[in-house]
């Protein structure tokens, strides 16, 4: 059976859900490892308060979008498994 | 606090823990496990992977690194958020596969391999035994906390004892509810229900410790954040090597710890749940981690130099006189220590006795398992094994002289069960995974881990000699276990995992490639790989020949399922194969099914290993996958076929309804014409019969008879015309007419047909348009039949043609061996739907002009041009009525039986 190569706004949009799902991870790890680029030099001893405000919030918005996102994905299984099985695995 | 108040208090919250797992399970052999099964116990049992180590422990790491114990809990926040890629495949793999522990579902996906099930479940009990033993750590470090310094009651006994009770206590819980019964699905709902409740002690206990130190000793929020500026913690530097090292350590450890894999995959009951708890879980990960610093933070600034700061949870509010806080947060610890230590010692257990003990087992008494209640076995074997890992666990909290930190040995189970990630990811991702590759991969790292890390922990001179730690074995400097191939100045943790992971992936990947899977592998590969494709489940390979006995069978699912639950499931099956009683035929697919219905018990490989004795080993070969294969593509062939004939038909059907309509039309035409042809065959009659009737009378003047006579002549002259054409008609469609073949110039045909055709109308004045060169040919033709085609068709034009100035060009053309005539009129043309049977037999379009003609004109000619080796065709958007006359400049004999 073949894929069909264009989909109706719904499908289309059940689609995108899940590159939004699959880039949550990425974003995240990004902004994780961001406190690696920080000169530690600019101040005497580092400000452990702020990088960790800075920390927390980063893990409280990836809490929120992940919390935003799982009602779509609960549901969707099906078709979006299908575009998901040859995508190469990129676990941060 | 007294100490025997201590041990009462925790005999009580055991009990009560006890209470509820035992009402769970009681709810849950009643099927009324709503509750049980809800996405938010679900999430909370995931918090078993908070065990004492965060409890305790992250306050301790946060004393001494500052935020780098976040880092424990940033990777698994990002596994969970990135579900999509990972855990939602394994959830579903183990729904699909019924897959009882990670071991198993290595060993399942490398072609039920029991060998790599046995690697697997050795890296796992190595790797959790320091962790269990950090759980015995903090809960004796926590008694002795509780209990120094409190005169009265029982004196507190020494750590070694303490810990031996511990331990003690912990196997009896586990055993009494992990191995109660051989569940199918291998689901504990009773221990399930229960660490969700232990998750809530402890997160209420730790942040009950939380906001008594930043709104009880400090003074909220903005205190707490100068208090950390200002502490010791705050001169913490961030390594890049162990912060980016220990995400991924703890992103790895998430997916592969026993316990989580239990949990998260093997209890779970729907995969929905997962989707709550990508957010959720990470949420609870937050609220632990929430006020770990500010209570770092205050016990250094509070305790007196020198404390422990692993206690700080207990001992801060101790030393503040809060001692129901501390009362909580003593249950808190205990809390995390036992769900961890119960679950982890459940999936070892399982783990153990699915592919180590029972395939020894029934390799030994191979008699044994043909008879005799397995279900005891396994369950013996499953509680002999949670003692021994329990006992592992005291003795390696023994030897290390429980003195290390909490962290350090949860690093060292972490990248000890990493090991099998690779295999892991790679097996569910990548068909092209093999056995011989997971097993070197696993093996290498494994030995590399327990080289560079494990051993090391004991400390210099413990397990290896200080020499070996300064100058490698036998003096070999490249292999020294901290700074391998020459690495140094590279942290020790973070030294081991880089190596052990990067040389287990490395043979992982080339062992694979080097190496051909066997049949059953590669089809348990598909399977894993495209566990969302449900065409990729093939089930019933490999059982294709087995003759069984299913009386057998259902006393193998006996043993082992139990006998209701074998009854129920074979009466199911056979209720499948629409046959009544509880023996099923023994079809591969119900074969497949029973196979996979035993593995959720006691795993792949045994299920597997069992079947096959009782029948032979599964001849699964190349030959067997590559039918599958073809059937695939045949089905996709057939259908591919059956879309052309499809196709086809359609097509034809469209031809039929086209042929349809043309006959309905020509049928009302016949039948118009019909009555006008009686209607003209009529009128000449009537004419002749009333005349003839007179002249019979006599009595008539000459003249009169005369005139009469001439009436009859051309009344009969018409008639025999109508006859004649009909005739010539027939002659014509038969091809039996006699053609005169000579040569003759066309354009000389066209003067005659003009000439003869000018008595047509001749009221009517044409402009005819010539192109007299074009004319001048020769053609090898019957010259006479075709003056006659000529003839009709400029006939044809006089009488139609509406134009009040009429005008019909004639062009010829030449090209190769054809010759083309064309007649075009400038009239109103014939009308689209009237094209298509203007050709056909009595086609009359209007009855407007009746000159002569009983529409057999156009058929005639089409018919001699049949005869002539050519066409006449009508010439739509001409501006009026076109036809063209095709016909071949030499006509030869065969053209003519050609064209008939």
């Amino acid at each position: 059976m073949k894929r069909p190569l264009f989909l109706a706004r719904s499908g289309y949009r059940r689609r995108r859900l899940h590159d939004a799902a699959r880039l949550v991870p990425v974003f995240g790890a990004f902004l994780i490892l961001l406190p690696i680029l920080w000169a530690p030099a600019d101040t005497a001893a580092r400000d452990t308060a702020q990088d960790g405000l800075y920390l927390f919030g980063v893990w409280a918005g990836l809490i929120g979008v992940a919390a935003v996102l799982a009602p779509g994905l609960r549901g969707s299984g099906g078709e979006g498994d299908k575009a998901a099985k040859d995508r190469p695995e990129d676990r941060p | 606090m007294p100490f025997n108040v201590l041990v009462l208090s925790c005999l009580v919250y055991v009990v009560i823990l006890f209470l509820v797992a035992f009402f769970a399970e009681r709810r849950a052999s009643r099927g009324t496990s709503g509750f049980l099964r809800s996405p938010l116990v679900y999430t909370l049992s995931l918090s078993i992977y908070c065990t004492a180590w965060t409890f305790y422990g992250a306050v301790g790491y946060a004393a001494r690194s500052g935020l780098e114990f976040l880092t424990i809990y940033l990777g698994p926040t990002l596994v969970f958020v990135g579900w999509w890629w990972v855990l939602r495949k394994l959830v579903r793999i183990g729904r699909q596969q019924r897959v009882t522990s990670i071991a198993d579902l290595i060993s399942s996906r490398f072609g039920k391999s029991n060998a790599l099930g046995v690697i697997a479940t050795v890296i796992a009990v190595v790797a959790a035994t320091p962790y269990i033993a950090l759980q015995l750590q903090s809960v004796t470090l926590s008694f002795g906390v509780f209990a120094s310094g409190t005169p009265g009651g029982w004196a507190p006994p020494d750590q070694a004892s303490t810990g031996i009770w511990v331990a003690a206590g912990l196997a009896l819980f586990t055993i009494l509810f992990g191995t109660r019964n051989l569940d199918a699905n291998e689901q504990h709902h009773g221990i399930v229900m229960a660490i969700a409740v232990e998750a809530v002690v402890k997160l209420v206990a730790l942040l009950a410790v939380g906001i008594f130190v930043v709104w009880g000793l400090a003074d909220g929020p903005a205190d707490i954040m100068a208090r950390i500026n200002a502490s010791p913690i705050s001169d913490w530097d961030l390594q890049p090597g162990r912060w980016t090292g220990l995400i991924c350590l703890s992103a790895a450890a998430v997916i592969c710890l026993p316990r989580m894999f239990q949990v998260m995959v093997v209890e779970n009951a729907d995969e929905s749940h997962l989707a709550r708890a990508s957010w959720a879980f990470p949420a609870y990960l937050f609220a632990m981690s929430l006020f770990i610093v500010p209570i770092a933070v205050m016990g250094l600034e509070r305790l007196p130099a020198g404390s422990n700061p692993d206690m700080f949870v207990l001992t801060l509010p101790l030393a503040e006189g809060q001692g129901a806080l501390a009362m909580l947060a003593f249950l808190g610890g205990f809390s995390s220590a036992t769900s961890m230590v119960i679950v982890e010692s459940i999936a070892l257990a399982t783990m153990l006795s699915n592919h180590v003990v029972m395939p020894v087992w029934l390799r030994l008494r191979p008699r044994a398992a043909a008879s005799g209640d397995l279900r005891r076995v396994v369950l013996l074997a499953r509680r002999v094994c949670i003692g021994a890992v329990l006992a592992l666990g005291y003795a390696y909290y023994r030897m290390s002289g429980g003195s290390a930190a909490l962290t350090a040995i949860g690093f060292i189970a972490f990248a000890g069960v990493a090991q099998v990630l690779p295999a892991m990811i790679g097996g569910i991702f990548w068909r092209g995974a093999t056995k011989t590759g997971a097993a070197a991969g696993m093996i290498l790292g494994s030995a590399v881990w327990a080289y560079a890390l494990f051993l090391p922990s004991f400390g210099p001179g413990a397990m290896m000699s200080a020499e070996v730690f300064a100058q490698g074995p036998w003096g070999i400097g490249w292999l020294r276990p901290q700074a391998l191939f020459g690495v140094t100045g590279m942290d020790p943790l973070i030294h081991a995992v880089f190596w052990s992971l990067v040389l287990n992936t490395a043979a992982f990947l080339i062992g694979s490639i080097l190496t051909f899977p066997d049949p059953v592998e590669r089809m348990q590969g598909l399977a894993f790989v495209n566990a969302f494709d449900d065409e990729a489940q093939t089930g019933p390979l490999g059982w294709a020949r087995v003759q069984a006995d299913p009386e057998a069978l259902l006393m193998l699912a006996q043993r082992i399922l139990g006998d209701e639950a074998a009854l129920s499931f074979f009466q199911a099956e056979a209720g499948a194969q629409g046959k009544q009683g509880y023996l099923p035929d023994p079809t591969p697919d119900f074969v497949a099914a029973l196979e996979r219905r035993l593995a959720g018990a006691v795993g792949a490989a045994t299920s597997h290993a069992m079947i096959s004795q009782m029948f032979g080993p599964a001849k699964v070969t190349v030959e067997d996958l590559m039918a599958v294969a073809n059937e695939t593509a045949q089905i996709m062939e057939y259908s591919a076929r059956l879309e052309s004939q499809q196709d086809e038909l359609s097509r034809t059907a469209r031809q039929l309804r086209e042929v349809n309509e043309r006959l309905t039309q020509l049928s009302v035409q016949k039948d118009g014409f019909l009555s006008q042809v009686s209607h003209e065959l009529r009128t000449p009659m009537t004419s002749i019969r009333a005349f003839s009737e007179i002249l019979t009378e006599g009595d008539l003047p000459p003249a009169q008879v005369a005139e009469f006579g001439r009436i009859i002549l051309t009344e009969a002259v018409r008639l025999t015309r109508l006859l004649d054409d009909l005739l010539d008609l027939t002659v014509l469609e038969n091809g039996t007419v006699q053609l005169t073949i000579g040569m003759a110039n066309l354009g000389q045909m066209i003067d005659r047909a003009l000439a003869a055709s000018s008595h047509t109308r001749p009221e009517r004045s044409f402009d005819i348009q010539r192109g007299i060169g074009a004319e001048e040919i020769y053609l090898k033709t019957d010259a006479d039949r075709l003056v006659q085609v000529f003839i009709n068709l400029i006939s044809n034009a006089r009488k139609y043609c509406d134009a009040p100035d009429p005008v019909l060009r004639i062009a010829v053309r030449q090209k190769g061996g054809r010759v083309t005539v064309d007649f075009i009129d400038n009239g109103a043309g014939i009308p689209k739907d009237a094209q298509a049977v203007v050709f056909e037999k009595f086609a009359r379009l209007s009855d407007e002009t009746r000159a002569g003609g009983a529409g057999l004109g156009l058929a005639i000619c089409r018919e001699v041009m049949a005869n002539l080796g050519g066409t006449i065709t009508y010439l739509p958007g001409q501006r009026g009525a076109a036809f063209r006359v095709t016909l071949p400049l030499r006509l030869e004999k065969t053209q003519i039986s050609g064209a008939a």
